[in-house]
Parts: structure tokens; C-alpha cells; sequence
């Protein structure tokens, strides 16, 4: 019962937030309740997921296709829907500040995109999983487009492009391995593995990976991202980085390695390649960028690739690194690109060679900012370490060379992510006349929340690590049968 | 069976309709006429039969495509509003062509026997070819009735001689005979090859799909909807029974020219709509590749065509009824060299002053678009999965990837009428308007979210 509410609740909190009409701090207010709610409710989903274990809900949707609303919750669903449910609400707190046209609209946007990403984190049917991974681009789209920038049209329809194009390959395998099988049902599904020849799985595998390396991005389909990211507006911005990438991650571990094992065994290799050469490529990117909303882009496709290449090291570490990551790199992607915002709003630009000086002005700005930074250059303490030490850990026992190249990327990350720091917040002010405003109210909350979470996160890694610990062991088991 | 009964009887009233005075009443009784006309055919429901010498037969199949067409006649005439404001306009005629059309569709729904199928036809198109240039002023209105009808009636011949052939193998008009002799097989083949192509001709699926532009563009919007809605329906529930009854011995024969289309109509339809710049026209071309992924469903021996079909012709009728409507209703307020303005840019910032009429239409073209949480998906996910048991791989293939190249171009619409220009006006639209607006748009949501509230029923 808790699990559908989880589905419903952003639903019709959506509705309700658009019938309520165009009030902007009525339609604020609610959509935070609402997601509050969300919240809370996940927290009793929690306490049942810890006493009891995996969590399962099955009702009929199409009976005589034997396809089914079935949501299950294992240790990585729970983990995912945690983020999800405690970033939404960070996201619609962020835009207390702003006054948006037809807010309305833009809340029960962002409130139907929680819905579908709670509905793919949970997913345990092929096409339902396919059907909220496709309604979750949808809301992002339109909130890219209507408050994005000048450009927004044609950055966002790359995107969908990009996107759309990539479900559609992955739809083809999905009923490929539906006609097959006479089920939709994932966890049925995988019985019947051992009987798909291994070169069909191939192509099943290399279906699916164009879908989820697209939605990530890794190398080399990234290039609708640093487009997407600079030009939509920011909800839109947040929730690419910090939520819709990780459904590619999640997809990996539900979809692509489970579901075409042999192709994952035969490709895994390559996958890992292409995923390290991304990590270096978006590093060395982004330690040329001067937009900072591109520079941060970049920098989140660089640790997509790293995450790609954990999953297929097939290693313990791997898997969970890659796991504490998705988790660190939504946190800190959301609150990166909610600082970026705070300074466009306040100095009017985005360009790191036109700013400077800014912790003369906003202390605790440059604080937050300093904290979570760290988090993404992975410093001891914070969550960035966790996840970024057990990938590289996992990446290395599988291949010595693809270890040390990722290696390198820490250095490169502290290069872009200092220096981003430095030209914003450090050296001379661009106009010393202008006083800027530090965070204050929603804004600092939100900072706040983020800023302990990333040292909550990397002091207590193991509180997380062993929810997903089963779940990722389970995966490692049954992949090795292959 | 009713509903055909009550559609004659009440289509000739309407003719007389024409001569009160006020042309206002003509709307709201063709309405109710429609209305009992569905009402009726509710009747023989669970109570199959087989009328007038078996050349009709009525079961719950044919009842429910009969209500499918019979409600977007409905929805499609309510969005006409009485053709209060067409300015040479003779609504009685326009409401009794468009009930006397229907008869013909319900009879190619329900026909048992070749010679309905072929009368079925000839009724509804001559309707339309009417209703086509019903906008007598408007030279192109007039170019596309000659050309549709000059072409229909071609396309009518050549399935008359198709059904002489198929009458000459087996010696019977009944489509459940066919039982042949090996000496006669060459007429059957010859003769399921022509009515093949009478048929496809009237859904426009590629290589006949030539007039389908011309008309589309040069009809008033509101008959280019029922064009669109209520004859492909009909045209595929009739190509659905002549390929599945008649020819099921030569499966084998038949299944690479169904083949060949659906290549055809998938790859012409959505690489052409890519550069229309008239809306009327991209909606045709995107019709072109809905009869592409339709037929797909047809390939190889399938139980559930039937009801892909069905799915199928629901979904893509609400979304394009709505996507016409909104078009009519806009193009309105923006009328130059005394047409309303039909190019794709008439809905630049839509958005704006319109939320409404764009937030319909986005939903609209999503659904054509086949994605997720409208009909259109559940419409293609059936006829991939369709496809699928039949081992059709290739097929599926090219439908995905002109389902890409599809997003393009149902996106351009959309991403107009986001942009932050001043754009249209506010446009003021009757309750009733809203209220079909409302339905269609809910019922592509409801139905993609639950598909099985009909696929269930067969």
C-alpha cells in the first residue's frame, strides 16, 4: 500500500498544484508539502524495507500480455528512491526565491518527474520500467523549454532526440526479450538467460547500452549534454544531473547486465574503455570550460564515465562504489548547479573570467560552495571519497592499465573543481562597488542540507554501503554464472 | 445493424432539415440523430446475427468499431460548432453527407460478402468526395474534390475487378469461402492482389498515398478530421476481414506486398512529413505512417490484429481529432488572402495566451509521437509485440526508426508554440469545444495509463 502511495502521492500532488491555479506562493507552498509528504511516506517505506527486507507490489495491468504493475524495492531501489525523495524537495525549495511564470505548471512538473523517477527506481516489469523511464523525460523536457534560456529549444530537442532515439533501440530489445520469454516479468526473465544464444544477447546488450550510455551520457554520447545542461533552465538543470542520470546507471544494473549477461561478459570490456576515455575526455573538457554551468556539466559526464566502468569491473567494490556514487553525484550535482545559480542571479553571469571575490561579499556562500566542491573532488570525509576509492579500487582489479588511467582523473578534478573555485570566489572582485547578498532563508537551507549530507555521507559511508550490499552481491552472483 | 437503419431514415430527415429557417437547430438535432444511432447499435450487443442473406453480420467486434467511428463523428462534428461561422455554408447537406458516409463505414465494419464491402465503399467515399469541396469558393478545395474523386473512383474500379476475379476462383461473394480449385488459383491471386490495392488506397498507405496531401490540405479542416478518423478505421477493420477471412489460405501470397507497404508507408510518410510546412499537410504524411505501423500489426498470422487494430485506430483518432480541432480553432483567427492560415509557424507562441489549446496539443502530438502515458505508446507497443510473434524483426527496425524521425517532426508544433513570442492572440472557445477537447485529451491519457479498459474487451 505504501508503494503505490509513493507512485500516487506526486501524482496527484501534481494535479492538485495545476488545478490550484497560478498563485506563485500557493503553488510553492504545496508543491513542498507535497513532497514532504513524499518524503515521510518514503521514510515509512524505509522502516518496513529494514525490518522485513526486499518489498514487492503486484497488480494486473495487462493480464493477457502478462505485463504487470509490479514494483519491487531491493537494497539499490531503496537507496535511489532516497535520493530521489530528499532531492526533489531540495530542487523546489531552491525556486522559492524565483518568480516563475505559470508556476503552477512548473511544480507539478517537477512533481510528475518525481513520480516517474520513483516509478523506474521501482520497477520490476519490463515495460514499466520502460514506460517511466520515457514519462520522466517528458516533464523535464517541457521545464527545460518553457523557463530555459535562448536557447533552450534547440538544446532541449537534442536531448529528446538523443533520448527518445536511445528508448526506442532499448524498446526493441525489451519486446525482443518479451516475445521470447512470454513474460514481462523481470526477475522471471532472468531463468530464461541461459537459453538466449550469447550472440543475440549481444545485440540485446548493445541495444540496451545505447539507451542507458545515452541517458547517462557516457563517451561517445555526450554530446547533447553540456548543451542541455547550460541552456535549460535550472530545475530542468538539477534534475538531469542529479536524478535523471542516475536512471541510466540504475538501468545498467537492472536492465543491461541482468538482462543480456553473455552480451555484458562478452562487451562489458569495451564498456569500461569507452566510460574511462569519457572520464579523462570530460576532464580535460572541463578544465577548459569558462561557462560554469558547462564546466560542471562536463565535470558530471567524467564521473558517469568512472561509474560506467565500476559497473562492469565486476567487482564487489565496483558495484558498490558505483552505488555510494550515484547517491554523492546527485547530491553534489544539485547543489553545484544551485550555487552556479545563486551566483548567475547575483553578479548576472556565468562566465568564470568575469567573476571573482565572491567570499568577500558571501562567506557563507563561498562555505557551502567549498564543502560540496570537495565532495566532488573526492577529499577524505566527504562523500565524493567513498564512492570514488571503491570504483577506482574495482576498475583496478579488473584491469591494472584502465586503473591508473582513471587515476588520473582525481588529479584533473581537483585541477577544474580549484580553480573553479578559486576565479569564483577568491582574487579580485569584477566591480567592487556591488555588494553581493549572501545566501540567506530557503537558500541557505538548502545549502545547508546538501553541505551536511556530503560530511554525513563520507564519515558514516557504511550506513549505505550495507543496505546495497546484498543487492549488489546478489547481481555479482548471478552474473558470474555466465 | 440499427445504426445503419437509423442513420438512413435520419440522414434523409436532415436533408429537409435545410428548409427551416433557422439553420441553428440543423446542428444540435444531427447530434441527437447520431446519438440514438449509437444508442441503437448497443442493442445486438452479445446477440450476433447474420442480415439479409447473410450479406451483414453483427457481433460485438463490429458494434464497438461502429461506436469508435460513430463517437468521432460525434466529436468531430461538435468541434464544428454548426458551421455557424463558414460563410457560404449549407449545414443541412454537410450533416446528412457526413451521416449517410457513416452508413457506408458501419457496412464496411460489418460485411460478409464481398458486394457490401464494395457498396460500403462507394457510399462513404461519395460523401466525402462531396464534403471535400464543401468549401465551394476555395479553388484548392475544389482541386483536391476532383483529385480524390477522380482517383477514389479509379482506386473503386480496381477493387470491383479484384472482387470479380475473387467471384470468378471461387464462385461465391462470401468472404468465408474459399475453398478453390487448384486451376482457378491465378484469379485468386490476381483477384486479392487488386483488392489489396482498392483497400490500401483508402487508408493511403504508401505506394497509394499520392492523393492523401492534396486532399488533406485542400478539404475544410473539419472534413479533413473525418477523412482521417472514421475512413481509415473503416478502412482497416475492411482490409483486416478481407485479408484474415477471405485470402487466410494464401497468407504466404499476400504477406510480402503487406510487407513492401509497411516498408513504404513507413519510410515515405515520415521522411516527407519532415519538411511540410503546412500543418494539414504533415498531418497527412504522418497519417501515411500510421497506416504503415497499422498494417504492421496485419503481418503474419496474428490472433490479436483485431484488437491492435482497434487500440490502434482509437488512440490515433483521438489525438488527431484533437490536433485538427486545435488547428481549426486557431487558423481562425489568423485568416490571409481570405483562407485561414494553415503553416505549422501559425501556432509561434501559442503557449502564451492559449495554455490550454497548447497544453491539448502537446498532448496530442506526444500521442502520435508514441510516447509514454498517452495511447499512441500502447498503440505501438501492441503492434511491435504483434510484430514480434510473427518474428517480423526487420520490420520493427524501420518502425523505430521512423518512429525517431517521427519525433522531429511532431515536436516542431510543440516547440512553436512554447517559444516566447507574443504569437496568437487568445482565442475563445465555446464550452462545448472545451468539453470535447477535454474528453479526447483525458481519454489518450486514461487509455495510456490503462489500456487494458479496451483492449480487454476482445
Amino acid at each position: 500500500m505504501l508503494i503505490l502511495a509513493l507512485i500516487l502521492i506526486p501524482i496527484l500532488g501534481a494535479l492538485l498544484v495545476f488545478a490550484l491555479g497560478q498563485n506563485q506562493l500557493r503553488s510553492k507552498q504545496l508543491a513542498l508539502a507535497v513532497a514532504l509528504v513524499e518524503l515521510v511516506v518514503f521514510g515509512l517505506v524505509f522502516k518496513e524495507f529494514s525490518t522485513t527486507g526486499n518489498l514487492l507490489l503486484q497488480k494486473d495491468w495487462l493480464p493477457d500480455f502478462g505485463i504487470s504493475f509490479k514494483f519491487s524495492i531491493d537494497g539499490i531501489s531503496v537507496l535511489l528512491l532516497a535520493l530521489s525523495t530528499v532531492l526533489v524537495p531540495l530542487v523546489i525549495l531552491s525556486t522559492f526565491k524565483v518568480a516563475y511564470e505559470k508556476s503552477n505548471l512548473l511544480y507539478a512538473l517537477i512533481l510528475l518527474t518525481e513520480a516517474a523517477l520513483v516509478g523506474v527506481f521501482m520497477a520490476g516489469d519490463l515495460f514499466l520500467f520502460y514506460f517511466f523511464f520515457e514519462i520522466a523525460l517528458v516533464p523535464v523536457y517541457f521545464l527545460g523549454l518553457i523557463w530555459g534560456g535562448a536557447n533552450a529549444a534547440k538544446a532541449t530537442f537534442k536531448m529528446l532526440a538523443y533520448t527518445i532515439f536511445g528508448s526506442l533501440l532499448m524498446l526493441v530489445g525489451l519486446v525482443y526479450l518479451y516475445s521470447k520469454g512470454q513474460t514481462a516479468d523481470m526477475e522471471a526473465l532472468k531463468a530464461s538467460m541461459a537459453f538466449i544464444p550469447s550472440n543475440v544477447q549481444g545485440i540485446l546488450f548493445s541495444l540496451f547500452m545505447l539507451a542507458f550510455a545515452i541517458k547517462m551520457p557516457i563517451f561517445p554520447f555526450h554530446t547533447w549534454q553540456a548543451d542541455a545542461y547550460s541552456e535549460s533552465s535550472t530545475p530542468a538543470t538539477m534534475l538531469l544531473a542529479g536524478l535523471l542520470s542516475k536512471m541510466g546507471v540504475y538501468g545498467l544494473i537492472r536492465i543491461a547486465l541482468p538482462l543480456a549477461p553473455m552480451g555484458a561478459a562478452e562487451m562489458g570490456h569495451m564498456v569500461m574503455v569507452l566510460g574511462v576515455i569519457g572520464l579523462i575526455y570530460g576532464s580535460i573538457i572541463a578544465v577548459k570550460q569558462d561557462n560554469l554551468k558547462r564546466l560542471i556539466a562536463y565535470s558530471s559526464f567524467a564521473h558517469m564515465g568512472l561509474m560506467a566502468a565500476a559497473i562492469f569491473s565486476g567487482t564487489l567494490e565496483g558495484a558498490q562504489g558505483a552505488v555510494f556514487q550515484m547517491l554523492a553525484h546527485g547530491l553534489n550535482a544539485i547543489g553545484l548547479f544551485f550555487v552556479v545559480k545563486i551566483i548567475a542571479e547575483r553578479t548576472g553571469g556565468r562566465s568564470l573570467s568575469a567573476l571573482g571575490g565572491l567570499s568577500q561579499d558571501a562567506p557563507w556562500l563561498s562555505v557551502s560552495f567549498m564543502i560540496i566542491l570537495l565532495g566532488s573532488v573526492a577529499l577524505p570525509l566527504t562523500n565524493g571519497f567513498v564512492g570514488e576509492f571503491l570504483m577506482l579500487k574495482g576498475v583496478f582489479d579488473h584491469s591494472k592499465l584502465l586503473g591508473i588511467i582513471s587515476g588520473i582523473s582525481i588529479i584533473l578534478g581537483a585541477v577544474y573543481l580549484l580553480r573553479l573555485f578559486q576565479k569564483t570566489m577568491f582574487g579580485e572582485k569584477q566591480n567592487a562597488d556591488v555588494v553581493i547578498a549572501d545566501v540567506s532563508g530557503t537558500e541557505a537551507v538548502v545549502l545547508f542540507v546538501i553541505s551536511a549530507l556530503v560530511i554525513l555521507m563520507g564519515v558514516f559511508p557504511n550506513c549505505i554501503l550495507e543496505i546495497s550490499e546484498p543487492a549488489s552481491q546478489q547481481l555479482l552472483d548471478y552474473m558470474a554464472q555466465f | 445493424m440499427y445504426p445503419i437503419i437509423a442513420l438512413s431514415i435520419s440522414g434523409l430527415l436532415t436533408l429537409f432539415l435545410g428548409f427551416l429557417d433557422n439553420k441553428k437547430l440543423v446542428f444540435p438535432i444531427s447530434i441527437l440523430f447520431l446519438v440514438i444511432a449509437l444508442g441503437v447499435s448497443f442493442i445486438d450487443w452479445n446477440a450476433p446475427g447474420l442480415y439479409f442473406s447473410e450479406m451483414l453480420a453483427v457481433d460485438n467486434e463490429t458494434i464497438i468499431f461502429g461506436a469508435v467511428m460513430l463517437i468521432s463523428a460525434i466529436l468531430i462534428l461538435c468541434l464544428s460548432e454548426g458551421f455557424n461561422d463558414f460563410e457560404f455554408s449549407q449545414p443541412a447537406e454537410y450533416f446528412a453527407l457526413v451521416q449517410l458516409s457513416l452508413i457506408g463505414a458501419l457496412m464496411m465494419v460489418s460485411f460478409e460478402n464481398l458486394i457490401m464491402l464494395f457498396l460500403g465503399i462507394e457510399i462513404l467515399s461519395i460523401g466525402l468526395y462531396v464534403l471535400t469541396g464543401a468549401d465551394k469558393r476555395n479553388l484548392r478545395g475544389n482541386e483536391a474534390a476532383i483529385k480524390y474523386f477522380l482517383m477514389g473512383a479509379f482506386a473503386t474500379g480496381i477493387l470491383l475487378f479484384g472482387i470479380a476475379m475473387f467471384y470468378g476462383a471461387v464462385g461465391s461473394f462470401n468472404i468465408h469461402v474459399s475453398v478453390i480449385d487448384e486451376a482457378y488459383l491465378p484469379f485468386f491471386w490476381i483477384g486479392c492482389t487488386l483488392i489489396l490495392v482498392g483497400l490500401t488506397f483508402k487508408i493511403s498507405a504508401a505506394p497509394f498515398h499520392f492523393w492523401s496531401p492534396d486532399v488533406y490540405e485542400g478539404a475544410p479542416t473539419i472534413f479533413t478530421a473525418y477523412m482521417a478518423t472514421v475512413v481509415k478505421t473503416a478502412g482497416f477493420v475492411a482490409i483486416f476481414k478481407v485479408l484474415y477471412s477471405s485470402f487466410s489460405a494464401i497468407t504466404e501470397f499476400w504477406t510480402p506486398m503487406i510487407v513492401i507497404m509497411v516498408g513504404a508507408s513507413l519510410i515515405i510518410g515520415n521522411v516527407f512529413a519532415v519538411t511540410q510546412d503546412s500543418f494539414k499537410r504533415l498531418m497527412a504524411y504522418s497519417s501515411v505512417s500510421h497506416a504503415g505501423f497499422m498494417l504492421l500489426a496485419l503481418v503474419g498470422d496474428n490472433e490479436g490484429a483485431f484488437g491492435t487494430i482497434m487500440f490502434y485506430s482509437v488512440a490515433y483518432s483521438l489525438a488527431t481529432i484533437t490536433a485538427f480541432g486545435v488547428l481549426m480553432k486557431v487558423s481562425k483567427h489568423r485568416i490571409e488572402k481570405g483562407r485561414p492560415y494553415e503553416k505549422i509557424d501559425l501556432f509561434e507562441g501559442l503557449f502564451k495566451n492559449n495554455g490550454f489549446l497548447a497544453g491539448v496539443l502537446a498532448i496530442a502530438m506526444l500521442s502520435l509521437a508514441g510516447i509514454p502515458l498517452t495511447a499512441g505508446f500502447w498503440g505501438k507497443f501492441f503492434v511491435f509485440s504483434d510484430a514480434a510473434s510473427s518474428g517480423n524483426f526487420t520490420l520493427i527496425v524501420i518502425a523505430v526508426f521512423m518512429s525517431a524521425v517521427a519525433v522531429y517532426y511532431y515536436f516542431k508544433p510543440i516547440i512553436l508554440s512554447m517559444k516566447k513570442s507574443d504569437g496568437v492572440e487568445t482565442v475563445v472557445l465555446s464550452p462545448l469545444v472545451k468539453l470535447i477537447f477535454v474528453l479526447t485529451t483525458c481519454g489518450t491519457i486514461i487509455l495510456g495509463i490503462f489500456p487494458n479498459l479496451l483492449r480487454s474487451i476482445f
